[in-house]
C-alpha cells in the first residue's frame, strides 16, 4: 500500500499495528455488519497518519473488501492518507490533525454515560500527538468527568516528526496519573496486551495504557530509524520488507 | 440578547433530551435552570476551548445536540481549526455561539472585541452564520438553527440592545432576511445588534428627505440574494451596515455576490460601512467606540447622505 501510493508514514503504521489486531481481534465489542450499531465499541485512530495500518484492520475485518486497499491514496480512492469523514464504514471520526480524537472521544463518552449504554471508547494516540495542548484539556476534563469507559492508548514508539519524541514512557504515564487517570505501561508489540486493555472501564476512572512500541517494527531495516517517518519503500524496498513480513 | 438566548435554551431543552450546552466557564449563574431542568446535559468544559468543541463534535457523532458558549473571540479565533475539522469536516449539527460580539464588551480591550468573527466562519465549508439584530430573533435563530443538520454559528451581542419589533419574528427562516422598515431610496442591510442604528440612521435620513429601507441580514451564510437582487434594482444606493471589519463581513459577502451577479449594470453603488482593518486599543464603552468608528445612527446618516451626494 505504502509503496503503490507513494505515501509516506509507513513506519508509524507498522508500530501501532499489532495495537489494533489485539483492539479488532481482542477487546473491542464490534460487529463489521453493523457498523452503527448503537451499543458498539468505538475506536478513534487520532494518529490519523497511521491510517494505512487502520485501513487494513477494517479490510481484514470485513468492514470493506479488501481489494479496496489496491486503491490506497490513488486518485478518486476514499482511503486518503488520513481518515475520512463520512466516507469510510468504521471509521469514526477523521483525525489527521493530532490532538483532535480524545476531545472527541472524550464527547462520544460522554454521550453513552448520558443515554446509559455501556459502550467503551478507545482512543488510539502517538506519543508526539501528546505535544498538542488540546490532549490535555481533554484528558483533564474526562477525570474531572470520571468517564471511566473512556480508553487512551498511546503508541509511544519514541519519535515525533523530526526528531526524537518529547516525553518519555515514564513521563507520559506521570503526566497521565497526574490528570488523574489509570495508567499503566504496556508492550505494545505483544498479544499479551490484550488482556490488559481489556481492563479500560473496570476502574472508576478513565484509562490511559502507555504502550511501548517501535517504529518500523518487523522490517528490520525500518526499525527505529527516523527516515521512514515521510520515505515511501521503492520497489526493491518493498520486496524486501514484504519478504521479511513472510518469513516472520 | 444574552437573556433571550438562555430563556429560549431553557425552553428547547426542557423539549428536546438530546439538547446540551457546553460552556467555556462563562455565564455566571446565567445557566442555573437550565442545569436543573436538563441533568447531565449542562457541562461547564473549564477554560478549554478546543477540548470543548471535540467534545461537542464527540456528542454530536452520537446523536446529541450540542451547542457550545462562551465569549465570541474564545468560540471563534481559539478554535478554528477545532470547528473546521471536528463541525464543518464531519459536517455535525453542532450550535457555536459567540456571546458579546462586536464591541459589547468595548472595555476589555481587543482581546475581547470580535470584528473578524464573521469572515472566518463564512469560509467554512457547511457552517450557516446567523447575527440576530434582537431578542426577538435570538430566540427564533436558536429554534432555527436547533432544526438544522450542520453546524451553525450563532453571533450575539450581550444585553440591553433595542427591542426592533413587538414580538416572535412568525415565519423567521434562517437564509431570509427581513425587512425592518419600508423606504424607496436606499436600501441598509445590516445585520447583529448594529441593527438597531440603522433604524435610528433611517429616522434621521427620514427628516432630509431620503427614505431608507432596513434590512436585517441576520443570516449572513447563505445570504438572501433574492433580498440582495430586490435591494440592486430597487434603490439609488444599497449600504451594507455591521459591527464587523468591512473586510469578508456582510460588506464583503454582498460585494462578492454583486461580483457575481453582475451587479454593475444596475449602476446602483454600494456603501460598506463598518470597523475598519484596525485593533481599537483605548478604552471604551461599546456606544463610544461606534462613535469613534462613525457607526452610530447619527453616523451613518450622515455618511449615506455624503455618499449620496457623489
Amino acid at each position: 500500500m505504502a509503496h503503490d501510493g507513494r505515501c509516506s508514514h509507513l513506519a508509524s503504521s507498522l508500530s501501532c499495528i499489532d495495537i489494533l489486531t489485539a483492539l479488532y481481534w481482542g477487546v473491542l465489542r464490534h460487529d463489521p455488519h453493523r457498523p452503527l450499531a448503537l451499543d458498539r465499541d468505538r475506536f478513534i485512530l487520532s494518529k490519523g497518519h497511521g491510517a494505512s495500518a487502520l485501513y487494513a484492520t477494517l479490510a481484514l475485518r470485513g468492514y470493506f473488501p479488501e481489494k479496496l486497499l489496491d486503491d490506497f491514496a490513488q486518485d478518486g480512492s476514499a482511503l486518503a492518507e488520513h481518515p475520512p469523514a463520512g466516507l469510510l464504514a468504521g471509521v469514526e471520526a477523521a483525525t489527521g490533525s493530532l490532538g483532535h480524537g480524545l476531545p472527541i472521544g472524550t464527547g462520544i463518552a460522554m454521550a453513552g454515560r448520558q443515554v446509559r449504554l455501556d459502550y467503551r471508547t478507545f482512543v488510539l494516540m502517538s506519543d508526539g500527538e501528546t505535544n498538542e495542548g488540546s490532549v490535555w484539556e481533554a484528558a483533564a476534563l474526562a477525570s474531572e468527568q470520571r468517564l471511566n469507559r473512556l480508553c487512551v492508548i498511546v503508541d509511544a514508539n519514541g519519535w515525533q516528526g523530526i526528531d526524537r519524541a518529547r516525553d518519555s514512557v515514564d513521563t507520559l504515564i506521570a503526566k497521565f496519573k497526574a490528570f488523574g487517570w489509570w495508567t499503566v505501561a504496556i508492550n505494545g508489540h505483544s498479544p499479551l496486551m490484550c488482556s490488559m486493555i481489556d481492563l479500560a472501564g473496570s476502574y472508576s476512572q478513565p484509562t490511559a495504557f502507555v504502550a511501548e512500541t517501535v517504529k518500523g517494527k518487523g522490517i528490520t531495516f525500518m526499525e527505529d530509524d527516523q527516515l521512514w517517518h515521510y520515505r515511501s519503500p521503492n520497489t526493491d524496498e518493498t520486496a524486501r520488507a514484504l519478504a521479511e513480513l513472510a518469513s516472520a | 440578547m444574552r437573556d433571550a438566548f438562555v430563556a429560549a435554551l431553557l425552553e428547547r431543552g426542557t423539549a428536546d433530551p438530546k439538547i446540551m450546552l457546553l460552556t467555556g466557564d462563562l455565564g455566571y449563574h446565567l445557566f442555573d435552570a437550565f442545569s436543573r431542568a436538563c441533568p447531565g446535559r449542562y457541562v461547564n468544559c473549564g477554560v478549554a476551548e478546543q477540548g470543548m468543541l471535540g467534545l461537542a463534535a464527540g456528542l454530536a457523532l452520537t446523536s446529541f445536540r450540542p451547542i457550545v458558549y462562551s465569549i465570541t473571540p474564545f468560540t471563534t479565533y481559539r478554535i478554528m481549526e477545532q470547528i473546521r475539522v471536528d463541525a464543518c469536516y464531519h459536517n455535525l449539527p453542532i450550535i457555536i455561539v459567540g456571546i458579546g460580539s462586536g464591541y459589547a464588551y468595548g472595555n476589555l480591550g481587543p482581546t475581547h472585541h470580535s470584528c473578524e468573527d464573521i469572515a472566518m466562519m463564512r469560509s467554512l465549508p457547511n457552517m450557516a452564520v446567523v447575527c440576530p439584530s434582537d431578542a426577538w430573533e435570538v430566540r427564533a435563530a436558536l429554534r432555527e438553527a436547533l432544526k438544522r443538520d450542520s453546524p451553525t454559528y450563532l453571533r450575539l451581542g450581550k444585553r440591553g440592545e433595542p427591542i426592533l419589533r413587538g414580538g416572535y419574528p412568525s415565519g423567521f427562516q434562517i437564509g431570509k432576511a427581513i425587512i425592518l422598515r419600508e423606504g424607496r431610496d436606499v436600501s441598509i442591510v445590516a445585520c447583529g445588534a448594529i441593527v438597531g442604528e440603522a433604524l435610528i440612521a433611517a429616522d434621521a435620513l427620514d427628516a432630509h428627505g431620503v427614505q431608507a429601507q432596513v434590512v436585517s441580514m441576520h443570516t449572513v451564510k447563505p445570504i438572501d440574494e433574492r433580498m440582495l437582487h430586490e435591494a440592486f434594482t430597487r434603490f439609488r444606493m444599497v449600504v451594507t451596515l455591521e459591527e464587523h471589519s468591512t473586510i469578508g463581513g456582510l460588506g464583503g459577502a454582498v460585494a462578492e455576490w454583486m461580483a457575481d451577479n453582475n451587479m454593475w449594470k444596475h449602476e446602483t453603488p454600494l456603501l460598506r460601512l463598518g470597523s475598519p482593518d484596525a485593533f481599537f486599543r483605548e478604552a471604551g464603552e461599546r456606544h463610544y467606540i461606534l462613535e469613534q468608528l462613525g457607526l452610530t445612527g447619527k453616523h451613518v446618516a450622515e455618511r449615506i447622505r455624503s455618499a449620496l451626494q457623489h
